[in-house]
């Protein structure tokens, strides 16, 4: 862990780059299911595929919409989303700012990318009243996708996942399996889940009991 | 099962994603060192505890996790408002009767959910005490 609170303009509050300088072995929070032989070394011919995206820069934004919208525009090109349960994606997907309450947002950025960023709204928003959090390591984001995600989906989650209910673009808050989920449709073709760390072995389990019928894959890239 | 409208997510959620949380509007005393014991104690313990119309905070525990009040009938289980904090409920137990006669049974804004019925309404006549 490299200290850089010197480094920021707001030298009161303490930020931590949470990336090693020497480089690392790091478990994704999948390592246990792995070991325990439910991860998939090659996607498989099923109707439903589970994809990791371990190592993510995950970033909880508090604060007002407005202030927060101009720092965000500023230093990520997205806007916040303004309205409940609003998601918002960059070009090419691979950057997002999510509605998560009236006052707070996540945003998932490539991972390393997310201290930096950090430290660059920390000094764009100066002065004004609000919170950034790294939340990196307490969550993880699965991809779903294939012809019978949505059916997966609707035997584990009371939302209504159908397009109307979950069009492209909206992502709520809710109950997976007994556990909370951010579930999240960044496109027409697959559904994207956030779980707590510690819940992500558990809801590997459910997804491939779930899936079983359909044939499901679930894999997840070693570091 | 309920299907609860959440006033910050503006749309109805199943209960099971919300908590319920007691009586709400409660005020905390201003100067909580000039008040007499009963008064703290008031404050601190005792609630109401209607048979009727009752406003209560629930939260959106596995949603947005934010704190709302709730208009409900603990008699029929029927919620007929939610609303954000610091708001002021639009049914409260003298216009209940009222708006019931009417045949109203939305709140302004469309944002009540009804509740399921009780299987023997007899059982939940009011009786004259
Ligand atoms: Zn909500």
């Amino acid at each position: 862990m490299s200290e850089a609170g010197s480094e920021t303009n707001v030298s009161r509050v303490a930020v931590f780059d949470t990336h090693p300088v020497e480089p690392i072995d790091a478990e994704s929070p999948l390592a246990w299911s792995r070991q325990r032989g439910l991860v998939d070394a090659a996607g498989g011919s099923g109707q439903v595929r589970a994809v990791e995206r371990p190592f993510l820069g995950h970033l909880i934004l508090r604060g007002g919409a407005i202030t927060l919208d101009e720092a965000v525009r500023a230093e990520l090109g997205i806007n916040l989303p303004g309205k409940p349960l609003g998601l918002n994606l960059d070009a090419d997907g691979s950057r997002s700012v999510q509605w998560l309450s009236p006052d707070e947002w996540l945003v998932i950025v490539p991972g390393g990318e997310e201290f930096e960023l950090e430290n660059r709204l920390r000094e764009r928003l100066g002065d004004a009243h609000f919170a950034i959090v790294n939340v990196s390591g307490g969550q993880t984001l699965v991809e779903l996708s294939g012809e019978k995600a949505r059916e997966v989906l609707m035997k584990s989650v009371t939302y209504d996942v159908h397009s109307h209910g979950l069009p492209v673009g909206k992502a709520v808050g809710t109950v997976f399996a007994k556990t909370s989920v951010n579930l999240r449709r960044p496109s027409e073709d697959r559904f994207e889940l956030v779980v707590r760390r510690s819940f992500a072995d558990y809801c590997v389990r459910w997804l491939r009991d779930a899936g079983r019928e359909y044939g499901v894959s679930v894999e997840s890239p070693t570091s | 099962m309920f299907h609860i409208f959440c006033p910050y997510c503006d749309e109805r959620r199943e209960e099971e994603e919300f908590h319920p949380n007691g009586q709400a509007h409660l005020v905390r005393p201003a100067d909580p060192d000039s008040v007499s014991d009963e008064a703290w104690g008031d404050y601190l313990f005792f609630r109401d505890n209607p048979r009727g119309i009752h406003h209560e905070m629930w939260v959106h525990r596995l949603g947005c996790r934010k704190f709302f009040n709730i208009t409900r009938d603990t008699t029929t289980y029927e919620i007929l408002e939610t609303y954000p904090m610091g708001e002021q409920p639009t049914i409260t137990a003298e216009t209940a009767r009222v708006r019931h006669e009417q045949g109203v049974q939305t709140a302004d804004g469309g944002w009540q959910t009804v509740g399921a019925r009780p299987e023997n309404s007899t059982l939940n006549e009011e009786t004259p005490s």
